[in-house]
């Protein structure tokens, strides 16, 4: 292993490494962008890489950003590029994916070996450099994982069904057709009824907020606070509730709501839903209700408080952070729920959103009708989360057994 | 799986402390107390143990039964009444028609009343197992077989203002009885679904397809997490916001995410097959979804990638309560990078790592929307949770259905056990 530590090795092994990775992020980035092929090159990518990361040359970040927008745009005109471009690219474009590369190569790899010395690296020389290509390529991938995905999402429903088919590289949005861009939205609006599924989404999960907390509130406090046999018992089987597919008791349920009529209506939904969630709330805030100073409830009852009133006028606004989080992930688990709202919704005037968008896969409709769907379904919780995301963070890590 | 105490069974000790000894045991407010509790904790109960105990008793219930889709709808006798014929020529009459619903299943003791309004008068003979009394028409059909269908005529005549009386004859409802054998509800047990699900290589396909995808699952979205987690672990502008990105695949919807990912690897329009031929990985569009072990990997990424943000969230919160002295130890002592992570990190975080494993295990394994949405279960990525809805709606076998469901059921109390083992010893709970 000690061979690798060494400047000669390590740089350029580092710099090949630094360089696939900006070389594969940016032909996918431009092909994106721009619609037409970008491919990474692996003979530019071994020699940019190596002759950058070269431990000789021990310059100033501005100048390896500068060498390396040199070699990168010398081996591009010389056909054996990082990237290379398909047929048809714009001169312009190439100009772009080169300048790119380069310059984030350069500075990548000069963060990446800073402080090395061009012969034998200590162990924590060594290891520090690799630690600081590994977060620069973490960075990399957990964004393009995560991007990459919601950014189709929104671009086909932009698009029309012959662009989408003649090219499905193609993410340029063609301004050009203005207030067309959104024909996909128009028409699901118009003609699918989803402001009324959106209202229905919309007022489902604040029922099913509103029941959960009206029934977890006491159930909590009563766990948290108050000592009856078999307390330990129960706040465990509240957890081990919670622990049981919602498949296996969606059989049942649809079997049930099937003879009692209760299929089919929004009834039986703002029913179900909030028992799907009242175990979690309940978990989270006993947890929360456990840490507040008891001595603040008891100087209430010594007033001569009532236990329920000591609940409403100390407690509760005490716990208005964590009554925050739980609405927050009560809302999000309602307004994500299709597995029940799949099975026992068959109307389509009393979809809600996901069940909506559920219909919306089928072969007679068009992929852009269903991404909209999709986006129309996403924009408002993440609005909310990204709103909120102090609140919304918490309650995940506290009650987020489930997924 | 122990269920919460019900409180009748529970109730408040009430027995008074013996006369001659020190007050020992629970006093008045004690008592008070935990009444108290059980009156806050009582609507939960309730609620809970209608939606969740009594399914689960009865999914055991069906998983004994040879119930199929159409026998939720216990046969019953369907009838239909008619007022026919012309009044001038005097074959005025009142028809019943029956049916029986179901196609196979025979109701027993099949009668109908019926009650003549006024004004109108039976005339002639009457064919059909009916009398009349009065008003009162009752008929007797006796067993109707499955499928089979019965009526009876009663000849009338009117007297008074036709059009209303017509209505009137029509406008009052038949009251029909009969009783049928309900599948649901009657004492025939059978263990043929248990037979059926555990017969054939299928369900052990099934078993080993879930394993996979359990334990991949739970491992690469810990390992993801982790990594991701330790991206974070630092300071620097931006932070907040890429930990804000890094939870989207979990906040979002499923089936906007799902969807997202089928069109993506669409074989024919989607951009992930286009990008690859286009660099040349490979000549021809691969199926992504659609071959047999590409799509079991597939769902198993997604499942990955839509749950990773979850643990980097627990690793992270865990790895900013570790003590910073341990660290600081550690470099005076010549550490390296590496060494820190090994021999400081990761034993401070194993505990976190194994409940989330544990817990993220039973998810996962529990989990239905994702694979339902993405291969509908084909391709070789049928998990058990799947497997209750095809053998349910797809083959319309409710009771092999549930017999899945119970299996299922099963595996979990085998994971909790071992998972409040666990619990318990790393959490005090």
């Amino acid at each position: 292993m000690r061979w690798m530590r060494h400047g000669m090795v390590a740089g350029p092994v580092l710099g090949v490494l630094w360089c696939l990775t900006v070389a594969v992020t940016v032909a996918v980035a431009m092909s994106f962008v721009t619609g037409s092929g970008f491919r990474p090159g692996l003979i530019g990518v071994l020699v940019a890489g190596a002759a950058i990361g070269w431990p000789a040359l021990r310059v100033s970040r501005p100048v390896r950003v500068g060498i390396g927008v040199i070699v990168v745009a010398a081996l591009s005109l010389a056909g054996f590029g990082p990237v290379l471009p398909g047929p048809g690219v714009a001169m312009a474009s190439l100009a772009v994916a080169v300048l790119a590369t380069g310059g984030a190569l350069g500075a990548g790899v000069a963060v990446i070996m800073a402080g090395c010395p061009p012969g034998a690296m200590t162990r924590h020389q060594f290891e520090a450099a690799v630690i600081r290509f590994l977060v620069g390529f973490g960075y990399v991938f957990f964004t393009a994982i995560v991007v990459i995905p919601f950014f189709v999402m929104v671009m086909t429903s932009l698009k029309s069904q012959q662009a989408l088919l003649q090219n499905p590289l193609d993410f340029s949005v063609d301004l050009s057709r203005g207030t067309d861009l959104f024909r996909s939205y128009v028409e699901l609006f118009r003609d699918f009824r989803f402001g009324s599924y959106l209202w229905t989404s919309f007022y489902v999960s604040v029922l099913t907020v509103l029941i959960t907390l009206a029934f977890s509130v006491p159930g909590a406090y009563a766990v948290a606070r108050l000592r009856f046999r078999g307390r330990a018992a129960f706040s465990r089987s509240i957890l081990l509730i919670y622990m049981v597919p919602m498949i296996v008791l969606a059989l049942p349920i649809y079997i049930a709501f099937s003879m009692t009529g209760l299929r089919n209506t929004l009834f039986g939904i703002v029913i179900v839903y909030p028992v799907t969630t009242i175990p979690v709330a309940l978990y989270m805030l006993q947890g929360y209700f456990r840490g507040l100073p008891g001595e603040v409830e008891e100087a209430g009852l010594m007033d001569g408080l009532s236990r329920l009133a000591v609940i409403w006028k100390i407690t509760l606004p005490l716990s208005l952070p964590a009554l925050a989080s739980v609405s927050l992930y009560v809302f999000m688990i309602a307004w994500n729920e299709f597995l029940l709202a799949f099975m026992l919704l068959d109307d389509p005037s009393k979809f809600t959103l996901t069940r909506g968008v559920a219909m919306l896969n089928s072969s007679e409709i068009p992929r852009q009708h269903l991404m909209a769907g999709a986006v129309i379904a996403t924009v408002p919780i993440m609005a909310l989360f990204l709103g909120l995301e102090r609140f919304m963070t918490r309650g995940l890590t506290a009650g987020s057994v489930k997924g | 799986m122990s269920v919460a105490p019900d409180p009748a069974t529970e109730p408040a000790p009430v027995q008074p402390p013996p006369a001659a000894t020190p007050p020992g045991g629970r006093g008045a407010l004690a008592r008070r107390e935990a009444r108290l509790a059980w009156q806050l904790l009582l609507p939960t109960v309730l609620a809970v143990s209608l939606v969740v105990i009594v399914p689960l008793l009865a999914i055991f219930w069906i998983s004994f039964k040879p119930v199929g889709l159409a026998d939720l709808r216990p046969p019953a006798p369907v009838v239909r009444e008619r007022l026919r014929g012309d009044a001038a020529e005097g074959d005025l009459r009142i028809e019943y028609r029956l049916r029986n619903s179901s196609r196979d299943e025979p109701i027993r003791g099949v009668t109908l009343s019926d009650t003549l309004p006024d004004g109108i008068a039976v005339s002639g003979e009457i064919t059909g197992p009916c009398t009349v009394e009065g008003n009162a028409i009752s008929c007797d059909f006796g067993d109707l077989e499955g499928g089979a269908r019965a009526e009876a005529e009663i000849p009338v005549t009117l007297t008074g203002d036709a059009e209303a009386l017509e209505a009137a004859a029509e406008g009052s409802e038949p009251v029909v009885t009969g009783e049928a054998r309900n599948i649901l509800t009657n004492g025939e047990f059978t263990l043929a679904n248990f037979a059926r699900i555990f017969d054939g290589s299928e369900f052990w396909g099934v078993i080993g397809v879930t394993i996979f995808y359990t334990f991949f699952g739970t491992v690469g979205a810990l390992v993801v997490g982790l990594f991701a987690a330790m991206l974070l672990d630092r300071s620097f502008r931006g932070q907040g916001i890429l930990r804000g990105l890094f939870l989207f695949p979990y906040v979002a919807p499923v089936i906007a995410v799902a969807f997202t990912w089928v069109t993506l690897f669409d074989p024919f329009s989607g951009s992930a097959n286009a990008l690859l031929l286009q660099m040349g990985v490979t000549q021809e569009a691969i199926n992504f979804f659609g071959q047999k072990p590409l799509a079991l990997i597939m769902v198993t990424l997604f499942e990955v990638w839509r749950y990773f943000p979850l643990s980097f969230l627990f690793i992270l919160a865990r790895m900013q309560s570790i003590d910073t002295d341990m660290y600081e130890a550690a470099d005076m002592d010549g550490a390296s990078p590496f060494q820190k992570f090994w021999y400081l990190s990761v034993p401070q975080l194993l505990g976190i790592l194994s409940v989330l494993f544990l817990l993220r295990f039973i998810w996962t394994f529990n989990k239905f929307d994702d694979i339902f949405l993405l291969t509908g279960g084909n391709a070789g990525t049928r998990v058990l949770t799947v497997n209750v809805y095809e053998q349910a709606f797809a083959v319309s076998n409710i009771g092999a259905g549930a017999a899945v469901a119970v299996v299922i059921f099963a595996c979990l109390v085998l994971f909790s056990v071992f998972f409040f083992r666990v619990m318990s010893r790393e959490e005090g709970l």
